[in-house]
């Protein structure tokens, strides 16, 4: 049996399938953080079912590609259990009127259950369920309430007869049902319902963005910082070298097996950075370098989406968004870009156009260094003092906005207008968020970790073998000509292809100035992007696009990198 | 009774919905969000330089791009001032 989890964005699909199944899922308090389905397995009466987290839809007709995936779903599934956000009853009962109308079993989940009661809404369940004809089990996703019911009703899916089949006439059909089951008492704005007027204002809007997009680059720096000074720096230095030293004085201090495993000793001693071993920097770039980073980062961006902060700065933002041919939602896949281009390049399909999700998967890999990359900027450039750290931002920020402008300008098509439901505040759900940060760090130590791994014994293997050596003769026009960089640069520039930390790490064994580490990252940061974002990348734009896009990724980091080589 | 269109009018101000002028996607879009004629919409804001505006319908809160709010017309009771 195949259960499909249905309905509208942002009603808690996510929630309730990490519940049924155990299968830990991402969920946010935004619309389309589901834009793939993901599988799972749980018991009905006895037997395995497959349960599908299905991206969130308002309507069987897709108007994106999320919706489109849940369109295509629907038919394969034996049992729909639709999802129903119960403090929005009117405008859910939509989405659950077109399901019925397709004569498939169905369960209605009417869930957010506990919040109706503070929100003054009152729901006559049994009468739901006798004017649709189908079982109705309000639940809460998040506290578990209701979810053995819900599963216990799944056998008594069913569908009714006679159903309304056309937009006014469902939505005449569900005026009827609200004012047979539905009561409102009237109450007084919360303080959280005022402050969500107010940040889509335009003036206090406008102060508020400044003020948490502000605190949220600060908190994540400071807390970044931190974690390395007082926590990963201290194990490193006072535990972890005196292990390598006798390591290394075991291995008798040099040669090829020796300076793989160990590393380089620079000047008798192990260097973190430089001495490129497997076990001295292979370690130090993942777990001290970037991890408090990622932890900061994901901490910071889990509590903006969560507590539904995210849709709001689209609105702000769209004017400004639409110069670059996106609309304001684009806001979305370009913020967790700065965590991981991955899930960004993903995430493009909540937009409405092709054309749009070219532009934004491809500023996205130019213009959006991922938190690995971002760490190791922080670490290599900010030796050299924090202003060079702002002049990679500001080239970067620069660039975002003249390409995106360019794209517009010769890319055929309009951008489509923003349309999008914006979710009540919510006080943050502690739990939830920790679970969210345990997931992406466990993601980053899971597929991260190896590859570096991985990149810093192919690296010191190639070196070996001299094959850098050859590269290097070969391209030092453009390196050196061009970009003003050592020919040896071409290293760092080649191993950005399978990870931005490792590449930088690679710069940061050069002994290069500050102009030239500034550049280095800027074009390391837009040349190409890493093998994991070029994949997704091949896979949601097709291999012309593809193609186009990273025509346009080589020629604008060549063309920034000569003109600051010019200019700094 | 006046009839705006929903970027005329000012925030807090609400009005029912009269019509929607666009073709069956527009229409079925919005539709699925509950915007359709006859429902109750009051607009909480809009941004600087035809940027979105956002209304509430039902109880969700949707911000819609300029172009669209131009072809929601809007029927306002005059207040007594």
């Amino acid at each position: 049996m195949k259960i499909l989890l249905m309905g509208n964005p942002n009603v808690g699909k996510s929630v309730l399938f990490s519940r049924l199944t155990g299968v830990r899922v991402l969920s946010s308090n935004y619309p389309g953080t589901t834009v793939n389905y993901t599988q799972g397995f749980m018991k009905v009466s006895g037997e395995t079912a497959e349960v599908i987290d299905v991206p969130g839809t308002y309507t069987l007709e897709p108007t994106c590609e999320a919706e489109q995936v849940a369109a295509e779903m629907f038919p394969s599934g034996d049992v729909i259990v639709d999802v129903v956000d119960a403090t929005n009853l009117e405008r859910n009962l939509y989405l659950t009127l077109q399901l019925l109308e397709q004569k498939k079993p169905i369960v209605v989940a009417l869930n957010l259950w506990d919040d109706t009661k503070h929100r003054g809404i009152s729901i006559d369940v049994d009468k739901l369920r006798d004017i649709l004809g189908v079982p109705v089990i309000p639940i809460s996703a998040r506290t578990g309430q209701g979810i053995n019911e819900l599963v216990k009703s799944i056998p008594d899916a069913t569908y009714p007869n006679n159903l309304p089949s056309s937009l006014d006439e469902r939505w005449a059909a569900i005026g009827n049902i609200i004012d047979q089951v539905q009561h409102i008492t009237h109450r007084h704005h919360t303080w959280y319902e005022q402050l969500e007027d107010a940040s889509v204002k335009p003036r206090y809007g406008g102060f508020i963005a400044a003020v948490i997009l502000a605190a949220s680059f600060l908190s994540i720096r400071y807390l970044g910082e931190s974690l390395i000074d007082y926590v990963f720096d201290p194990i490193f230095n006072n535990l972890w070298t005196p292990v390598l030293m006798k390591l290394s004085g075991v291995m008798g201090g040099g040669g090829f097996l020796h300076d793989i495993i160990v590393g380089k000793l620079i000047e008798g001693k192990i260097h973190f950075v430089e001495s490129f071993g497997l076990l001295s920097s292979g370690l130090y770039v993942p777990f001290a370098m970037v991890l408090p980073y990622i932890f900061a980062f994901y901490f910071v961006l889990g509590l903006l989406e969560d507590v539904g902060y995210l849709p709001r700065l689209a609105i702000l933002l769209d004017t400004t968004m639409h110069r670059l041919g996106l609309h304001g939602y684009a806001i979305v896949p370009t913020l967790l870009g700065f965590g991981c281009n991955v899930p960004a390049v993903l995430s493009t399909r909540v937009l409405e156009s092709r054309r749009e999700r070219f532009i934004a998967a491809t500023l996205v890999c130019i213009a959006i260094p991922c938190a690995s990359a971002q760490a190791m900027i922080f670490g290599l450039v900010g030796k050299f003092g924090f202003q060079y750290v702002l002049i990679v931002y500001l080239t970067l920020f620069f660039v975002w906005i003249i390409l995106g402008s360019i794209l517009n300008l010769f890319l055929k098509g309009l951008s489509p207008e923003l349309l999008i439901e914006i979710p009540p505040y919510r006080l943050p759900p502690w739990n939830s968020i920790f679970q969210k940060l345990v997931m992406r760090i466990r993601h980053f130590l899971i597929e991260a970790v190896p590859i570096i791994l991985a990149a810093v014994l192919v690296i010191n293997i190639l070196f070996v073998f001299g094959v850098f050596d050859a590269i290097a003769r070969f391209t030092a026009p453009v390196i050196t000509g061009l970009l003003g960089l050592p020919k040896e640069a071409i290293t760092g520039i080649i191993i950005g292809f399978i990870r931005k930390d490792a590449a930088l790490g690679m710069l940061g064994l050069l002994p290069l100035t500050a102009k030239q580490m500034v550049i280095g990252s800027v074009v390391l940061t837009m040349f190409f992007p890493c093998i994991a974002t070029f994949v997704v990348l091949l896979k949601e734009l097709g291999l012309k696009d593809f193609f186009k896009s990273s025509a346009i990724m080589i020629i604008t980091s060549m063309a920034v990198g000569g003109i600051l080589n010019l200019i700094l | 009774m006046l009839v705006r269109t929903l970027t005329e009018l000012k925030a807090n101000e609400y009005g029912i919905i009269r019509e929607i002028l666009g073709g069956a996607s527009l229409t079925n879009r919005l539709g699925a969000l509950g915007i359709i004629p006859g429902q109750k919409i009051t607009k909480i804001s809009s941004m600087f330089s035809k940027g979105p505006v956002t209304v509430q319908v039902n109880r969700s809160q949707i911000a819609l791009g300029f172009g669209m709010a131009s072809k929601i017309l809007v029927d306002v009771e005059r207040k007594s001032e």
